[in-house]
């Protein structure tokens, strides 16, 4: 499903721009909106999506609810830590959806890389990579789900 | 500097006040072969009629006139939407200052064209500021504020159409400060030819406003107005509701400003 821009609700911020992973969000020449200049390069990961403020960008649908009257909607609280779906499908069916961003305060759980020793020679020939065995955090095994805490909507 | 009124007996009245009317002219004739061109009143009507569909309240006659008050409070007069507190601020002084300098000329064009009767300096002076406050927010905007120079990393001398009205506008007022000064200084070819760029670049200006970007100043409002009424109605253009969760996680994105080029 890419993305395209509502040029009416778009202020022209470039947090679309600045945020996309494939650089195809770019600004119009004409009207200094963004503006999606590559759809069928997009992976959809809907980063442009959720960073919008304005909420101008939009998911064009797959077939199986569109063409006609359906709409993808992303509403995120940043705030909150909640994203909200609310997905239109073409017979009129509606399904919300809200889940949560991060359980953590923004920006404090960034991994300081620059501030780690550089790798030796035989650590960058290994199969391992950065942080490993630590990162991934098995010394006591895998690491297993307890179906018991599975809550249904969002949970801290 | 302030108190001195270029347009004094600068040509005759006749000639500047038709000029003044003709620009005027190119702007209602130019506003509405866009709105014929890009259909915008018929995506409004039919954005609106879509929203009908799947409001859940209706919005009487009351509630819109006061949203119709909000938006042009809000959204309008402070320029409430632009997300970015530097590109609200240069909004801000470029919409103002064009808006005083635009007056400020009509007044002193077709009440103070000579100097037989002598402008008021509070006349002359707004209009000095306003176009300094048009050069101030512009100038910002064109070298650091602009989009694709701070989130795309392009040079600030890259130019498309979209710059159309903004150098248009840039180019009017700065000239126009710059015959003033020349015409306080005497220096007559010089002064002569800054009239000429004046009369020119505020003549693109006027008659472009069908290619550039003129006409937001009047579908703007309308998104605005509509994207409110579609929150007071319920249909809140297909958005979910906002979550039933507490406010704890501070900004995400918003942290950092879109530059990290």
């Amino acid at each position: 499903m890419p993305t395209f821009v509502y040029m009416t609700k778009c202020d022209g911020c470039g947090h679309c721009v600045d945020i996309c992973p494939s650089d195809i969000m770019h600004i119009d020449k004409t009207y200094r909106r963004a503006m999606n200049i590559e759809p069928n390069m997009c992976w959809e990961c809907y980063s442009c999506v959720k960073a919008c403020p304005q909420n101008a960008i939009d998911a064009r649908g797959y077939a199986d609810f569109a063409p006609m009257g359906h709409s993808v909607r992303v509403l995120r609280e940043e705030e909150k830590g909640t994203i909200s779906w609310k997905i239109k499908f073409r017979n009129g069916e509606v399904k919300d959806f809200v889940s949560p961003i991060t359980t953590q305060p923004w920006g404090e759980k960034i991994p300081k890389l620059a501030e780690l020793a550089e790798p030796t020679q035989e650590e960058v020939d290994s199969q391992l990579l950065c942080h490993e065995p630590d990162a991934l955090n098995i010394e006591r095994g895998l690491p297993i789900m307890d179906k018991s805490k599975f809550k249904q909507g969002v949970y801290y | 500097m302030l108190s001195h009124n270029p347009f004094a007996d600068l040509l005759p009245a006749a000639i500047m006040q038709t000029y003044v009317v003709l620009m005027f002219l190119l702007v209602v004739g130019g506003t509405l072969l866009d709105v014929i061109h890009k259909k915008s009143a018929k995506y409004f009507f039919q954005a609106g009629q879509k929203a009908q569909k799947s409001q859940t309240r209706s919005v009487g006659g009351g509630e819109k006139a006061s949203i119709a008050v909000k938006t042009a409070v809000n959204d309008v007069m402070l320029s409430g939407e632009f997300c970015n507190a530097r590109r609200r601020i240069a909004h801000l002084l470029g919409m103002y200052g064009f808006v005083i300098f635009l007056v400020t000329t009509v007044i002193l064009i077709f009440s103070y064209p000579t100097s037989a009767t002598a402008a008021p300096s509070l006349v002359t002076g707004l209009w000095h500021i306003g176009a300094l406050m048009v050069c101030v927010g512009g100038y910002w905007f064109w070298f650091f504020i602009r989009v694709d120079v701070a989130a795309e990393g392009n040079a600030w001398y890259r130019i498309m159409r979209a710059d159309l009205f903004i150098l248009a506008l840039l180019a009017t007022t700065t000239f126009a400060l710059i015959w003033s000064y020349l015409q306080i200084q005497g220096s007559g070819a010089w002064t002569t030819i800054a009239m000429i760029l004046f009369v020119i670049s505020s003549t693109t200006l006027f008659g472009t406003v069908l290619w550039s970007k003129f006409a937001h100043m009047f579908f703007k409002p309308a998104a605005a107005y509509q994207k409110r009424v579609q929150e007071a109605d319920g249909s809140r253009a297909n958005l979910p509701e906002p979550a039933d969760k507490p406010a704890q996680f501070g900004l995400g994105i918003k942290r950092e400003p879109a530059r990290h080029y």
